[in-house]
């Protein structure tokens, strides 16, 4: 197994388990950091396209380098917003997950 | 792999720099917004409107005169540079886009206005800088013609339609809010997964050049589906629309406006785009259906759903949920199965028609609903007995919004219903229009209960209305009249 495949292998294993986490688990920051395993899964793949793409001479293709950054970027920005809403809803007392039902059972748990 | 990028002769392409001012006066008003603070910001949000409405204007004259814009941005051709083009279709999401945007601006001065002595602006900075936030995003959406420049329109917009969903910090805003966030973060990094496979497999993420090259093989497919998917997310197709009844019934009327007239349509053109412009060759009659089988599900369950509901800001959300239902229908009816892709004709115009006519009257009936609810203290359907003597204009103007939600003539409900159902038939896919005339009566039944009760008799315990000022009723009352006459205009590109 090449490199390249291995960590094709790799990002496809996060995107994987984050959406897993995404689907399943009620507590908000947990899917709030699911959410950057499915990103950090999809910028691996980024860095995969680049080295398959590389043209003679170069170490890799820069567009998909360029565009990663980017998506860094952005995905820092929303989680960033997740969290600031996630604080203001624990605040104003509505709990940390999007579930009512669950919500007196599982705060203490999410914040640990 | 990548040709080197050649730089463009001097000198813009006629009209081709308006593309350019579309997308940045509004991000320029924003950063004024905010330099300018809380105490300004809602005179520099109101004279930023008028000017994007004159931007607009002028890209559909460029339009109407070229056929067709181009703008290669700092002079770089695709693949390497990011192309600004602009088409009919886009020319009429834009102007809409001015006229919704400006119409709910004017609307929120009462509710996000100069904050006076004591009071904090710190909602009216935030509206403000929300509302021009997504209009650049929506300007970007319809003009961008690269997979990853969209991509970066789709999250700005999410960015700006967040905090439109939680202006009033209540929990349950702010829990709809988060729900519409993780679905909206969901559905982009599904779509960027998509936009990946397609430049590893194709060495580019321009739509034209996708076009031609792209081939129907097994990446290209998990690409679209992938993007697809993540797309109708954002859209709210059923069964993916949980997130948008409790995000745009609890947010103010203004905003709420804008998220259900506007935001949801950002998405769903970007669906369009990659399905007829980026992998026209791609389509099949199966996906083709599925899609349209989606749509038909929102059409009945948004429907069935607006009618059981109790609340009349829930019910118009619901109506959302139908109303994009419609949309998706162009899928199925465009899709030529002689050819074996999709044709641009008489279902795509109807489907750009209901785009356009759904968000006027969405915005003019999220508007009189408000203000309804202002007048009478709470918004229970039960409750709204004597309400079309007390507040005849709003509910007039919520009456006209109905008018074309249920597809009656002169409508622009009316001439996009029409233009799918003649589709449906030249297509001889009569489950279709089945479909299409159902969703209207349902549309007619959730209406006419509210106007019923609303020309009933008031309450026993019914309190004195509260005074609401005339100018605030004129706005839904405008745009729902242009929903009405919208057919009169006759087809649209």
């Amino acid at each position: 197994m090449n490199p390249t495949t291995l960590f094709g292998l790799c990002g496809a294993a996060l995107v994987g388990i984050g959406l897993y986490g995404l689907l399943t688990d009620p507590r908000l920051l947990r899917k709030i950091i699911a959410f950057n395993l499915v990103g950090s899964g999809v910028f691996l793949l980024f860095g995969v396209v680049a080295r398959r793409g590389a043209a003679a001479g170069l170490g890799g293709d820069p567009v998909p380098q360029a565009l990663v950054i980017t998506g860094i970027v952005v995905a820092f920005s929303a989680t960033a917003l997740a969290v600031a809403l996630l604080l203001r809803l624990h605040e104003s007392g509505g709990g940390a997950t999007l579930d009512d039902a669950a919500d007196g059972a599982r705060t203490d748990r999410s914040r640990s | 792999m990548t040709p080197l990028p050649e730089a463009l002769a001097a000198g813009l392409p006629a009209g081709a720099g308006w593309l350019v001012a579309s997308i940045a006066w509004p991000v320029i008003a924003l950063l004024l917004v905010v330099a300018g603070g809380e105490r300004f910001a809602a005179r520099v949000g109101v004279l930023a409107l008028p000017v994007g409405l004159a931007i607009a204007a002028a890209v559909a004259l460029g339009i109407a005169d070229h056929g067709e814009l181009v703008y290669h941005v700092g002079g770089w051709t695709p693949p390497l540079g990011i192309a600004l083009r602009a088409d009919g279709l886009s020319a009429a999401m834009l102007l809409v886009t001015a006229v919704v945007a400006s119409g709910a601006g004017i609307y929120a001065l009462a509710d996000f206005g100069t904050p006076r002595a004591g009071q904090t602006g710190r909602t009216s900075l935030a509206f403000w800088a929300s509302l021009l936030g997504a209009w650049a995003a929506l300007n970007l959406a319809f003009l961008g013609n690269d997979l990853f420049n969209l991509y970066v329109a789709l999250e700005l917009l999410t960015f700006a339609a967040v905090p439109l969903v939680c202006l009033d910090g209540r929990a349950e805003t702010l829990k709809a809010a988060l729900r519409y966030l993780l679905y909206a973060l969901v559905g982009s990094v599904l779509y960027l997964l998509g936009a990946v496979l397609l430049y590893g497999a194709y060495g580019t993420l321009d739509m034209g050049l996708l076009a031609v090259a792209a081939q129907p093989e097994p990446a290209t497919w998990v690409a679209a589906a992938l993007m697809t998917a993540g797309l109708l997310a954002k859209t709210a197709l059923f069964p993916l629309h949980l997130w948008l009844p409790p995000a745009h019934a609890g947010a103010p009327p203004a905003a709420s406006a804008v998220l259900s007239a506007l935001v949801v349509k950002g998405s769903f053109f970007i669906v369009l785009r990659l399905w007829f412009e980026a992998l026209p060759g791609l389509s099949n009659a199966a996906a083709m259906q599925l899609l349209g089988l989606l749509g038909a599900g929102a059409i009945l369950y948004g429907s069935a759903l607006a009618l059981r509901q109790a609340r009349l800001k829930l019910l118009v959300a619901y109506s959302t949920v139908a109303q994009i239902g419609y949309l998706f229908l162009v899928f199925p009816l465009a899709f030529d199965a002689a050819a074996g892709r999709l044709a641009a004709g008489a279902a795509l115009a109807g489907g750009l028609l209901q785009a356009v006519s759904h968000a006027l009257a969405k915005a003019a009936m999220f508007m009189s609903a408000g203000l309804i609810a202002l007048s009478l203290g709470h918004d229970r359907i039960a409750g709204l007995g004597g309400i079309g003597r007390t507040r005849p204009a709003s509910l007039l103007a919520f009456a006209l919004a109905g008018v074309s939600l249920v597809g009656l003539p002169p409508s622009g409900g009316f001439a996009a219903k029409w233009l799918l159902l003649s589709a449906a038939v030249a297509t001889g896919q009569w489950w279709w229009a089945v479909v299409i005339v159902l969703g209207g009566l349902l549309t007619s039944a959730y209406l006419v209960l509210v106007l019923m009760r609303a020309l009933g008799e008031p309450a026993e315990s019914a309190i004195a209305p509260q005074p609401v000022a005339a100018w605030r009723e004129a706005v839904p009352l405008v745009l729902a009249l242009l929903a009405v006459f919208m057919g009169l205009a006759g087809a649209l590109p």
